[in-house]
């Protein structure tokens, strides 16, 4: 029971960004709710990879047998960098809707509906 | 809007220490936690830390955009370059062709406990070095971006 | 003639050569802005050209595997990982292939066009950049034969297609519409990552044809089937997940929107690369055939009704896109139904599903020249309301003749490429079930009503004092139309050769999972 904690951890993180995504009005709020929906889907990834009391997977003179996979923590360092790309492009959106617009506020962003 | 002259000094103080450690990062990539993307994300910092620091008219006499944009596209190049450059010798795309070769961070690791050869591994640190570049750049580039835009809205 | 080194590393020259020009752009623009144009133009040609080197090889030679960073090409797996593979591995099959024939053809046509319709704007550098960063996404997401590296392709695919959907700032409802698409196609994204994660936990592995192998069809797959599903059909812009297509179709430049269809049909791709090649029999397909269905039909007939009283030119056509992306949906969706039933395959399941990807060839090339040709008139005469053309036939004689061929393959007249993929369509699907092909029958019906009106609205009537001095479309932007309207009616023409020497196996391609996994697990 206690190992699935993180899973059960990650579904009510994956929720609360989801959640933040969907009834939150603010553009910069909503980035946030990605940015907690990623970090969900990391911390996902790096628990499918962990092992108790494993080590760092170095060879050379290793102290013991038991070690951590190494391919969750690069497939989280892969996702971490697309989503500083995400980001940075998001708040570039926010600044220029800013200056076009004056607002932030999705329900006031309704240019394209007319 | 410039900072007190403490906090200005203060950033042009560490910005050098900051550029080492996150080249430091970078160049031992292979050895330690770390490697391009972390170590280019901490020099990174130390131009955003000069950004906050000053005021948007000083930056423009400081850093230039310029400069960050060609390291931008230069370190993605020298990544593509290195894979593409296994298959000039006739192996697969990103084959670690430099790896026990001799050459430049072509020596065998060490075995046993050891610091850390700095000049192992292959192919793995000329990538590191040119993620490091790229995302210096790309990050760097990244806020002046924002800064630009936002400051031309404010005059 | 040809040296073997290109041959033998096309799969990954196919990707290396769009992201090396795409890094280079910057460097040659600074030179000058001819030179910048031959340079991005040609890397586009030499890419379409080893697109094609590659898919004749594949269709002749059968499925290539291309192994990054081993020690030789087709090492999938070392004689010492315990027999996965480790590497990130290119499996190119002939479904792989048709698309990056697809992704090569219009990609050409394309940057041909944006030649001369992007030349008044700024940052054209940057636009060369990012579209030449879109075509490394298309190819490495039809070529990759690896889950994790599918999604970073997915993602290359999504940023640089969210910028240039943004691309042109002044309004700002291009960023609005970049900003809606990027928020949907991020959380897809992560959705699929989920996927991935869950593949991964299960299995161990990455590669689709390992975790083929190995698919037990447990709750936990089901679950990451579901979010595949939800994350890719939003993606492909069917119907339940469709409002960002309208918006993002209509407020990219033209030449975006062509290659946006061509990147929405790669998610397609990837939806029917999960569905066939990496679930195939394991899963209950009767009742995921279904829903395929479900989702198709609902496409066809809500695209369609959505797009009758649009008045943005590129809004109707956004619509009627989604309404054709239903038709992919339902006929490989009938093929997905009676998988595993070998007799109902060879009666009609194989036929719907050439059907279905025959029509994702044609519609890459029909829905193209329909937005080039709108952003033509648009560069023109600078508005996209409907109610405020006319007369336009007289000075845009060419453009018009490129907007018939393209109205009419999309109604599904022949002699031209729609037809031949619809009435494959319909035959199968009558065969399954009379009531999908007579409502795909009424669906093209309504189509041809829409286009007729917009036809009308368009070119038709007296020329408008306003209009009276509209020039023709410069010359690059009308070969780039022509080199698609040239493939339509080629494959209007010749249907059966086009289908049996492309589509058959294609279609065999997906339905033989076996075939994927020996070719990439050698003979297991």
């Amino acid at each position: 029971m206690l190992w699935n904690i993180p899973f059960i951890a990650m579904v009510a993180i994956t929720l609360i960004g989801l959640a933040i995504v969907l009834f939150k009005r603010n553009l910069i709020k909503i980035f946030l709710g990605i940015n907690i929906f990623e970090a969900a889907v990391n911390l996902f990834l790096i628990t499918l990879g962990y092992r108790e009391g494993g080590i760092a997977p170095i060879y050379t003179n290793a102290p013991s047998q038991e070690m951590v996979m190494a391919t969750p923590q690069a497939l989280t360092l892969t996702s971490i960098v697309i989503g500083v790309a995400t980001s940075a492009l998001l708040l570039s959106f926010a600044i220029i809707i800013w200056k076009k617009y004056g607002t932030i506020e999705t329900d006031k962003i309704r240019r394209l509906k007319e | 809007m410039r900072m007190s002259k403490i906090v200005r000094t203060s950033a042009d103080l560490l910005y050098p220490f900051i550029l080492i450690f996150g080249l430091y990062v970078v160049l031992h990539g292979h050895l330690t936690p770390g490697g391009g993307f972390q170590g280019g994300a901490v020099i990174a910092t130390s131009v955003v830390l000069v950004i906050v620091a000053w005021s948007y008219e000083d930056i423009l006499a400081m850093l230039r955009k310029v400069v960050y944009k060609a390291q931008e596209s230069a370190g993605l190049i020298l990544f593509i370059g290195t894979g593409a450059a296994a298959l000039l010798i006739g192996f697969p795309f990103f084959y670690n062709f430099l790896a026990n070769s001799g050459l430049l961070f072509g020596m065998p690791a060490p075995p046993g406990p050891n610091p850390g050869e700095l000049n192992t591994a292959g192919v793995i640190p000329v990538m590191n070095i040119a993620v490091g570049i790229e995302v210096w750049g790309g990050l760097a580039i990244i806020v002046l971006c924002m800064l630009s835009s936002l400051a031309r809205e404010r005059t | 003639m040809i040296p073997g080194f290109i041959t033998q590393n096309s799969p990954a020259l196919l990707i290396m050569v769009p992201l090396i020009a795409a890094f280079l752009c910057p460097f040659i623009g600074k030179i000058s802005a001819a030179a910048r144009n031959i340079w991005a133009v040609g890397a586009m040609a030499l890419t379409s050209a080893i697109a094609f080197l590659l898919a004749f090889d594949v269709y002749s030679a059968g499925t290539r595997v291309y192994v990054f960073g081993a020690s030789a090409i087709n090492l999938a797996v070392p004689l010492d990982s315990g027999g996965i593979p480790i590497r990130i591995i290119f499996t190119v099959d002939a479904m792989s292939a048709l698309m990056q024939i697809i992704a090569a053809t219009v990609g050409f046509a394309v940057i041909l066009y944006s030649v001369s319709s992007e030349r008044s704007h700024s940052g054209i550098e940057s636009y060369y950049t990012l579209y030449l960063l879109m075509i490394a996404g298309v190819m490495g997401m039809v070529s990759t034969g690896d889950l994790f590296n599918f999604f970073v392709f997915l993602e290359i695919l999504s940023i640089s297609s969210a910028a240039l959907i943004a691309y042109r700032i002044d309004k700002g409802t291009a960023v609005e519409a970049a900003l809606k698409y990027f928020v949907l196609s991020t959380i897809g994204a992560m959705v699929i990552l989920i996927a991935i994660g869950i593949y991964y936990g299960e299995y161990n592995a990455l590669n689709i044809a390992v975790i083929a192998s190995r698919m037990q069809f447990t709750l936990l797959d089901q679950i990451a089937l579901v979010l595949v599903m939800a994350a890719l059909a939003m993606k492909c812009g069917s119907v339940p997940m469709h409002f960002w297509t309208p918006d993002a179709y209509s407020m990219a430049p033209a030449s975006i929107t062509a290659m946006l269809v061509v990147a929405s049909q790669a998610s397609l791709y990837g939806l029917f690369r999960v569905l066939f090649t990496l679930y195939n029999v394991t899963m209950n397909a009767a009742t995921v055939g279904w829903i395929i269905i479900t989702l198709g039909v609902l496409s066809m007939v809500i695209g369609v009704t959505m797009a009758i009283p649009q008045k943005d030119v590129k809004r109707l056509m956004a619509y009627h896109a989604v309404s054709q992306t239903g038709y992919m949906l339902l006929g490989v969706g009938v093929g997905l139904a009676v998988l595993g039933n070998q007799s109902l395959m060879d009666a009609f399941g194989y036929m719907a599903m050439e059907g279905g990807i025959f029509h994702i060839v044609n519609h890459a090339m029909y829905k193209g020249l329909l937005f080039l040709t709108a952003g033509a008139i648009f560069l023109r005469i600078g508005t996209r309301n409907l109610n405020k053309m006319g007369g336009l036939g007289h000075n845009m004689k060419y453009t018009m003749i490129f907007f018939i061929i393209g109205a009419l393959a999309i109604a599904g007249i022949p002699p031209f490429n729609g037809f031949a993929s619809k009435l494959m369509i319909y035959e199968s699907v009558f065969a399954f079930n009379p009531i999908l092909s007579i409502i795909a029958m009424v669906v093209s019906i309504l189509t041809l009503a829409s286009f007729v009106k917009v036809f009308h609205s368009i070119f038709m009537g007296p020329k408008l004092p306003e209009y009276e001095n509209v020039k023709e479309a410069p010359a690059p932007m009308l070969i780039g139309m022509a080199i698609l309207a040239c493939i339509v009616i080629a494959f209007g023409l010749f249907p059966q050769q086009v289908v049996d020497t492309l589509i058959v196996p294609a279609a065999h391609a997906l339905v033989n999972q076996g075939a994927y996994i020996s070719a990439v697990l050698g003979g297991a």
